[in-house]
């Protein structure tokens, strides 16, 4: 089995002293659904920032498909389309050439750029928005944009930092279908979420992270059964989330 | 990336400034065509009369190469400069390139290439305005040291305003080298004079400044007359392509004021 990510002692300690991740290491397989899942802080963004260029790692090796990111780092990069945390596009441009300008980044000719980026608008619900600024789209139709235009190069893995923050609640399924539909033709996908039921029913695998170490992780039914012996928060008496989120909160609580 | 995408890459980064800068062109393009405008009228045509002739020629002759570096210096300067700071601090657009295989001296390439592109033609456009307060005339010593210089300064400064860009954590950081170092140095540089001018004191002064040695060239090609050899400021512009070309790859490489 190859793995589409794979990750060895990766610590980044930031300017500020702070010690982002201490020793990391994960392997994601190929055409996996894989949830990264910890609190905020806990190191999520620094990995996928570091896998995708844009975080400086301190010590350790990550390879994408088996490309190094330090020494085979364009070939590496050629495999990735990233959803990040943040809205990071012009929004005085174009929807249509914020996607083809992103397949360009790629080599990808606009010849080639254009039908493809047309049609992932349309299949991700932008079809008449293509030609709008994109100030104009909604927190959704944004989100959505940014999953056309990280899916515009043909990624073999696709890296999505809280792809459904603000998304209302249909949209968010509208969004985790046409993902599911791709992770089954192949795509490889990393999810990091703080919507842990949706992370429960789409994940294959699951690794919890607190604190920059990697606290748990195994295929989503193996970390659930570990931590089944229901005792876990037994004793209270407010709202009881999913398995996983109980699972999550018996790892990275602070009581 | 193989020679088709690396191409590739850089003409979308040329296209998408190129696109800017023209719907913008009420920015980009008109504020220097007024200006010099209005230095052609006050120091070509009001003062000009009264001061006669500089090294041989009429004033306004011999203002406009230095007006037109002007135009050249501050418009490459501020396009790369803004649009890197721009998508650099205000929506992380950078992001889009830097998560891509794009590689750091394309990436350089891409955004300073949109810097000569402004510089250059408004540059033109300035030359092409000046002809209306010379009576329709304009000296041409050498086209090749015209274009040569043009482009060159045009590159120098799309570095420079690239290096402000890159270190730059605010707004003002923008507005602050232009400001109050450019500006200067063109002034001082011997646009609107000769050096032989000057007391001999402050002709030192002009030497250490690198403008002068831009704004001798270029109108070197134009007029034929220099300060000093033209060979000279080619050394001096060439000097400086490559220490700013040495820091924009160190900078872009390391992610240095771009990756935490």
């Amino acid at each position: 089995m190859s793995l589409a990510l794979e990750i060895k002692g990766l610590t980044k300690t930031y300017a500020t002293g702070t010690q982002a991740l201490k020793g990391v290491s994960l392997e994601i397989p190929e055409g996996d659904f894989f949830a990264l899942l910890g609190p905020n802080g806990a190191g999520k963004t620094t990995i996928i920032g570091i896998t995708t260029g844009l975080v400086n790692k301190t010590a350790g090796t990550v390879s994408v498909f088996g490309h190094n990111i330090d020494t085979e780092t364009e070939l590496a990069k050629m495999q990735i389309g990233l959803v990040g945390q943040e809205v990071n596009f012009n929004p005085f441009e174009k929807c249509l050439n914020i996607v083809v300008n992103q397949a360009g980044y790629y080599g990808v000719p606009r010849s080639v750029a254009i039908p493809r980026a047309t049609q992932l608008l349309k299949d991700l619900g932008l079809g008449d928005k293509m030609d709008q600024n994109a100030m104009t789209l909604s927190g959704g139709m944004k989100r959505r944009l940014m999953i056309a235009r990280a899916l515009v190069n043909e990624p073999r893995f696709l890296i999505l930092d809280e792809p459904t923050a603000g998304v209302d609640v249909e949209l968010r399924r509208g969004m985790w279908d046409y993902l599911t539909g791709l992770s089954k033709k192949g795509l490889t996908i990393l999810l990091t979420t703080h919507y842990l039921e949706e992370a429960e029913q789409l994940a294959k695998h699951v690794a919890i992270i607190n604190k920059g170490a990697i606290v748990e992780h195994g295929t989503m039914d193996e970390v659930l059964s570990r931590h089944s012996d229901g005792t876990q928060n037994a004793d209270s008496k407010g709202y009881r989330g999913g398995r996983l989120e109980e699972v999550f909160l018996k790892l990275t609580s602070e009581k | 990336m193989n020679p088709q995408q690396l191409w590739i890459s850089f003409y979308t980064m040329l296209r998408k400034d190129i696109v800017r800068m023209f719907r913008i062109w009420v920015q980009t393009f008109l504020p220097s065509v007024i200006t010099s405008c209005l230095y052609f009228l006050i120091f070509g045509t009001v003062l000009g009369s009264r001061i006669g002739d500089m090294q041989g020629v009429n004033y306004m002759t011999f203002v406009i190469p230095g007006l037109v570096m002007l135009a050249i210096v501050t418009n490459a300067y501020s396009n790369t400069s803004f649009t890197f700071f721009q998508s650099k601090f205000f929506f992380r657009g950078i992001d889009e390139i830097l998560v891509s295989p794009t590689p750091p001296w394309l990436l350089i390439a891409g955004f300073i290439s949109g810097g000569i592109v402004r510089g250059v033609l408004v540059g033109t456009i300035v030359l092409l305005v000046s002809i209306f307060f010379t009576g329709l005339h304009l000296a041409v010593h050498n086209l090749f040291i015209i274009l040569g210089f043009a482009i060159l300064t045009a590159l120098v400064f799309s570095l420079a305003g690239l290096v402000n860009g890159v270190y730059a954590k605010s707004i003002d950081a923008i507005n602050i080298v232009p400001t109050f170092v450019l500006t200067p140095l063109v002034y001082l540089g011997g646009v609107f004079y000769s050096v032989h001018s000057l007391p001999h004191i402050a002709q030192y002064f002009t030497y250490v400044n690198p403008i002068f040695y831009l704004i001798n060239g270029f109108r070197y090609g134009f007029l034929g007359i220099a300060d000093i050899p033209v060979w000279i400021s080619l050394g001096v512009l060439g000097g400086m392509v490559a220490f700013l070309i040495g820091i924009n790859w160190y900078l872009i490489r390391t992610g240095l004021g771009l990756k935490q």
